[in-house]
């Protein structure tokens, strides 16, 4: 037993694409690097969902790009857009994403599919450095930084840390956009990052 | 006949009448269309594509032909005969693009006794089927090994523009995929644009003989649009602003993307379905934005000319 409110799981992508990669590409192919065309996004976004808990269990995964060489935005979309969308369409969000290893290669990609579809992700880029990208308000942005900051926040702290009422706002919008963890035993709110550090 | 001797050193005299299409002596961007006209308007004539004077051709004039030829044979009259260009450079050049393994499927004709293998060290992309997705994975491959090199080296490229390249190839082919519903080509190459620009600049060209821009989105979109429906407008509705049959937002970002990434570039980008061309002109090139009123070209042709950066490029 650990005392992490969540247990997160860690998904290579490129693993996935090994899986998927010998049905799509008739076994000719050994391409498990380039995510590209909709089909095969489709197929990995459909193999990670296979790794999550059903709907009512709480789940955080860690899926990691950094094995991926290049992505396109048919891929970015299904692997990232719709895999956020399809989680975030229950209301709390029982499954929570850290992106991984997020590259050049990837990025722009990646944040053209999160701003087209008004998303926005947790992405690890550099080694232990977590950004919060896509479409964010100000408030938000800053809510987020002081969580990550802090890493926890317990249920006591969380009305003096957070006393404006746009600090609340703003926290709220980040639980209903699976950007932050609400424990719902204690209350204690945490940054998604602290929930992984031990994969890391 | 008489009096004058049979032209076609490779096809003896038939009984049969033979129209020919004469096809220009050089086959770019620039000439495609009024070409992919005279095809498309005589697809039902049993058609002698005549190239023995063809001195120049870049991807957009072979995937041309590939598609006039096909387009031809569509019409009814049999399989369309082509007559080889006579210049050993052009001859040459079109084996090492891998013309010939695409040809056989397209035209009646006399395939050089020994064979070039397609590909080498020059050859950017050499002219690729692409059908399924399979093919576009192994596009992204192929040009993922050969991209960066001929991208920094001709165009002055940083050598991270391997992957934005061969993203804009992905798209572009599953354009073929997911919106023409049927088999297409792809090939891309660099060349010393000297005369014309005073730059090297790398063509790609995608095209496919399925259903076009007004065919995909009619069923979606048509409606709206009333009586202004055409080809012009589903090219504008497609290549503007990103409209696709499916109701999915996520879609119809690959032409938005690659239009992007193009003007990044400087580059060139144009799309013809049926009797419209649209483009993207950038400041070196004087093609319309919009040509409406040609020929009704079955399919999509993109065409994508990217021009080594100049001195006063940051």
């Amino acid at each position: 037993m650990t005392d992490r409110p969540i247990e997160p799981v860690s998904i290579d992508v490129r693993e996935v694409l090994k899986g998927v990669g010998d049905d799509l590409m008739q076994q000719s192919v050994t391409l498990h690097s380039y995510l590209v065309t909709r089909p095969t996004g489709r197929a990995v976004r459909m193999a990670i969902e296979t790794q999550l808990p059903g709907a009512g269990h709480l789940s955080l995964s860690v899926i990691d790009f950094s094995e991926v060489m290049l992505i396109d935005f048919s891929c970015a979309d299904e692997v990232v857009a719709k895999l956020l969308q399809q989680y975030l369409a229950d209301e709390p969000p029982d499954a929570f994403f850290i992106f991984r290893g997020v590259h050049e290669a990837q990025w722009d990609q990646i944040l053209t599919v999160l701003d087209r579809q008004s998303l926005a992700a947790v992405v690890e880029r550099d080694a232990g450095v977590f950004e919060l990208v896509g479409v964010s308000s100000e408030d938000e942005s800053r809510v987020w930084g002081q969580l990550e900051e802090r890493g926890v926040v317990d249920s006591e702290e969380i009305k003096t840390l957070f006393d404006a009422r746009e600090d609340r706002q703003a926290l709220s919008s980040l639980f209903s956009r699976g950007l932050a963890f609400r424990n719902p035993s204690s209350g204690s709110v945490h940054a998604l990052s602290r929930l992984v550090r031990h994969l890391l | 006949m008489s009096g004058r001797r049979w032209p076609f050193p490779h096809f003896a005299q038939r009984g049969e009448v033979l129209n020919v299409i004469a096809v220009p002596t050089s086959l770019d961007h620039q000439t495609i269309d009024a070409f992919l006209d005279e095809a498309t308007n005589r697809s039902g004539e049993r058609l002698l594509f005549d190239a023995r004077h063809l001195r120049w051709v870049d991807p957009d004039g072979m995937v041309s032909l590939l598609l006039a030829g096909t387009v031809a044979g569509r019409g009814g009259s049999g399989v369309p005969l082509l007559e080889l260009p006579e210049s050993p450079d052009v001859a040459g050049y079109l084996a090492r693009m891998a013309f010939h393994e695409a040809a056989a499927d397209v035209f009646e004709y006399e395939a050089p006794a020994r064979r070039v293998k397609g590909g080498g060290s020059d050859v950017l992309l050499e002219i690729t089927r692409i059908q399924t997705n399979a093919d576009i994975h192994r596009v992204v491959d192929r040009v993922q090994g050969r991209a960066g090199t001929i991208l920094s080296t001709k165009l002055g490229y940083p050598p991270t523009s391997a992957v934005p390249f061969a993203v804009i190839l992905s798209e572009v082919c599953q354009n073929i995929i997911e919106h023409a519903e049927g088999p297409g080509w792809v090939a891309a190459q660099s060349y010393n644009w000297a005369k014309r620009l005073g730059r090297f600049v790398v063509v790609i060209s995608v095209m496919d003989c399925g259903r076009g821009f007004r065919g995909s989105l009619m069923g979606e979109h048509s409606a709206r649009y009333g009586d202004r429906w055409s080809d012009a407008t589903a090219l504008e509705a497609a290549f503007l602003h990103g409209l696709t049959r499916f109701p999915d937002s996520g879609r119809g970002q690959g032409i938005q993307q690659m239009r992007k990434q193009v003007r990044k570039w400087k580059g060139l980008i144009s799309a013809r379905s049926g009797s419209a061309r649209i483009a993207q002109v950038p400041e070196w090139d004087d093609s319309p934005p919009l040509v409406d009123g040609l020929a009704p070209l079955p399919g999509a042709q993109i065409s994508i000319v990217l021009p080594a950066k100049g001195a006063d490029d940051s």
